[in-house]
């Protein structure tokens, strides 16, 4: 069934890591399979932050195939050298597992799309996000396994999104997890809770119009329908409100960006969502408790109505 | 067996063997006589002193080491007990079969309050999905908002939110009241069996979708009808009914009735009269 939690402190930064870590753990009974965060940090906004993986979990309850690790090695040299071919300067380069690896890198072109073709056509790698504030981590486990794993609990920023899965659709790996990547605008993710039934006619719909995908997971087609909404011009609500009839089935959905966070539920209100909203925070959820994990205190909450959109800025 | 064709209708039953079985666990077959009706309980059930308050704080509990406890407080005699720090929890105030005053102070997660039969309940926060799924008899008054499948198969009880409540509220109700201060979402009422809901508010979209049965009041804006879901004539009655149930509830005392929407099923289905859950609900 899969729990979806979001946050946006406005006017100031928090620990937004340790907080969605305790909101996604508060959730782990709904899926996990796998947990991702998509978390907005404080940076100076000068280079790109590319988290990205070379390989798969294999541990227990992976569907992938096991490799040698001397293979993402060679993987990632091949990524060195494609970004030093495409004039992209590491700065900082951090292999936090075999398989998954963090660079800041100064690159100044504006276009993504021919970096991360370049990029992801190395066999097995994949750009989880790439931004300037946005990184994208996740792995097989519940919420708390995955922040230990990666260190999230200390990451200051503005606003996150996560998910917490359980996998009915697509198998137990990195690629068919969530947070989505809006591929290839920077800065741009996606959760979802839902099955979406269109998934195939738009998914071919949007392969001819040069859009990628990189699972076979139904929930990146919203990654993917929205980034192509931006990219003929509509603005992320605009796009997010044309969603509503453009995907079919039943979903609620956060998408942020480096400035803003959104929620979308379908018109049949299948998905449940609870919301709390502040002057200066907006925290939802799949249930009440993980709002509760972070807001122990009474507090008003509702449950948006079907077909609602909802935009916050930081 | 007896000869079966020279007994009355209800010694027939007995002599096929249907009321004579032994029956284990908690279930009780007894027929029900209306006449008795005060005296009958289920069994571990309480005798309990609405006089008798305490307080529990569930902060550390799990969903079911909470109800154990509230179990465990009626057993005492406990006939008043206030639930603090609920935070939220699932589950809370399930199967409650007494008479009993129960106060939350905060808010339920999902399930709360579900499968009851006659508690008086008080939720001074919010409530999550399918609160109240079930009841029975009874009343649960949530002060602010609730969640979808809100009332979901109730069979009676009066079941009412003060604020705005998700969608499906009334899904498959087979009784009893729903009230709601605020707005309703999309589906309310949808394959709805017997019952009234009663918006003051505004209504989604398919109000009264597939519904075979009962009624829904509505005071504010309606997003679509569902199908078999139609206008009836506002009676006099039906006013009078609705001013006597909104001042009972503490809610919309003041609020013009006259003007409400009254939407039925457009459709009849035949022998459905047979069985008044909430009049028979010892038998079931």
């Amino acid at each position: 069934m899969c729990g979806i939690a979001g946050l946006i402190h406005r006017g100031k930064s928090s620990k937004v890591g340790h907080e969605l870590q305790g909101m996604l753990q508060a959730l782990k009974h709904r899926g996990e399979d796998s947990t991702g965060y998509a978390l907005y940090g404080d940076t100076d906004g000068k280079n790109f932050i590319m988290r990205f993986k070379v390989g798969e979990n294999v541990g227990e309850g992976s569907t992938s195939v096991a490799e040698d690790v001397s293979v993402y090695d060679e993987r990632k040299k091949i990524v060195d050298s494609y970004l030093n071919e495409m004039g992209a300067k590491i700065i900082k380069e951090e292999r936090i597992l075999p398989y998954s690896l963090r660079y800041e890198i100064e690159y100044n072109k504006k276009d993504l799309l021919e970096f991360s073709q370049k990029i992801e056509s190395i066999p097995g790698v994949e750009i989880l996000s790439m931004g300037k504030s946005l990184e994208v981590i996740k792995d097989l486990g519940n919420a708390k396994m995955v922040c230990d794993r990666y260190n999230l609990d200390k990451l200051v920023g503005t606003h996150a999104i996560g998910h917490a899965r359980m996998a009915t659709e697509s198998g137990v790996d990195i690629k068919s997890a969530h947070p989505f990547w809006g591929y290839p605008f920077s800065d741009v993710s996606v959760v979802h809770n839902g099955q979406l039934t269109n998934y195939w006619n738009n998914r071919r719909a949007l392969e001819n119009k040069g859009m990628r995908f990189m699972s076979e997971c139904d929930s990146e087609l919203i990654a993917v329908y929205l980034a192509e909404k931006m990219r003929d011009g509509a603005s992320l609500e605009e796009g997010m409100k044309e969603s509503l009839t453009g995907l079919d089935g039943v979903f609620t959905y956060f998408v942020a960006t480096k400035d803003s966070l959104g929620m979308a539920k379908d018109t049949m209100a299948a998905k449940p969502l609870v919301l709390y909203e502040s002057d200066d925070l907006v925290a939802m959820g799949s249930e009440e408790i993980a709002i509760r994990s972070i807001l122990p205190q009474e507090i008003d909450t509702y449950d948006p109505f079907d077909g609602e959109v909802k935009v916050w800025q930081i | 067996m007896a000869n079966i064709k020279s007994v009355s209708k209800k010694t027939k039953a007995q002599a096929m063997g249907m009321h004579t079985e032994v029956l284990t666990g908690r279930t009780q077959q007894k027929f029900f006589n209306p006449d008795e009706a005060e005296n009958f309980y289920y069994f571990g059930t309480h005798d309990v002193d609405f006089n008798k308050r305490t307080d529990l704080d569930v902060k550390d509990m799990t969903a079911a080491e909470a109800n154990k406890e509230i179990d465990n407080l009626m057993g005492q005699g406990y006939g008043t007990i206030v639930i603090k720090n609920p935070q939220g929890k699932h589950s809370l105030g399930v199967g409650i079969l007494n008479k009993l005053n129960l106060i939350f102070e905060g808010s339920l997660g999902y399930f709360g309050m579900g499968s009851c039969d006659g508690p008086i309940v008080r939720i001074n926060g919010r409530v999550g999905w399918s609160c109240a799924e079930n009841l029975m008899a009874g009343k649960v008054v949530i002060e602010k908002n609730a969640g979808s499948c809100f009332g979901a198969a109730i069979r009676g009880g009066d079941l009412i939110c003060k604020g705005s409540v998700g969608a499906r509220t009334g899904i498959d109700m087979k009784g009893g009241t729903i009230i709601i201060g605020g707005d309703a979402g999309a589906f309310t009422g949808f394959m709805m069996q017997r019952g009234r809901i009663i918006i003051l508010g505004d209504v989604g979209i398919n109000l009264g979708d597939s519904m075979y049965d009962g009624t829904i009041f509505v005071g504010g804006e309606i997003g679509s009808y569902g199908s078999d879901a139609v206008d009836a004539e506002l009676t006099k009655n039906d006013q009078d009914w609705l001013k006597r149930k909104l001042k009972v509830a503490e809610i919309g005392e003041n609020f013009d009735v006259s003007k409400m929407k009254k939407i039925v099923a457009g459709k009849k289905l035949w022998n459905y009269d047979n069985l008044e859950p909430t009049e028979k609900k010892g038998a079931i």
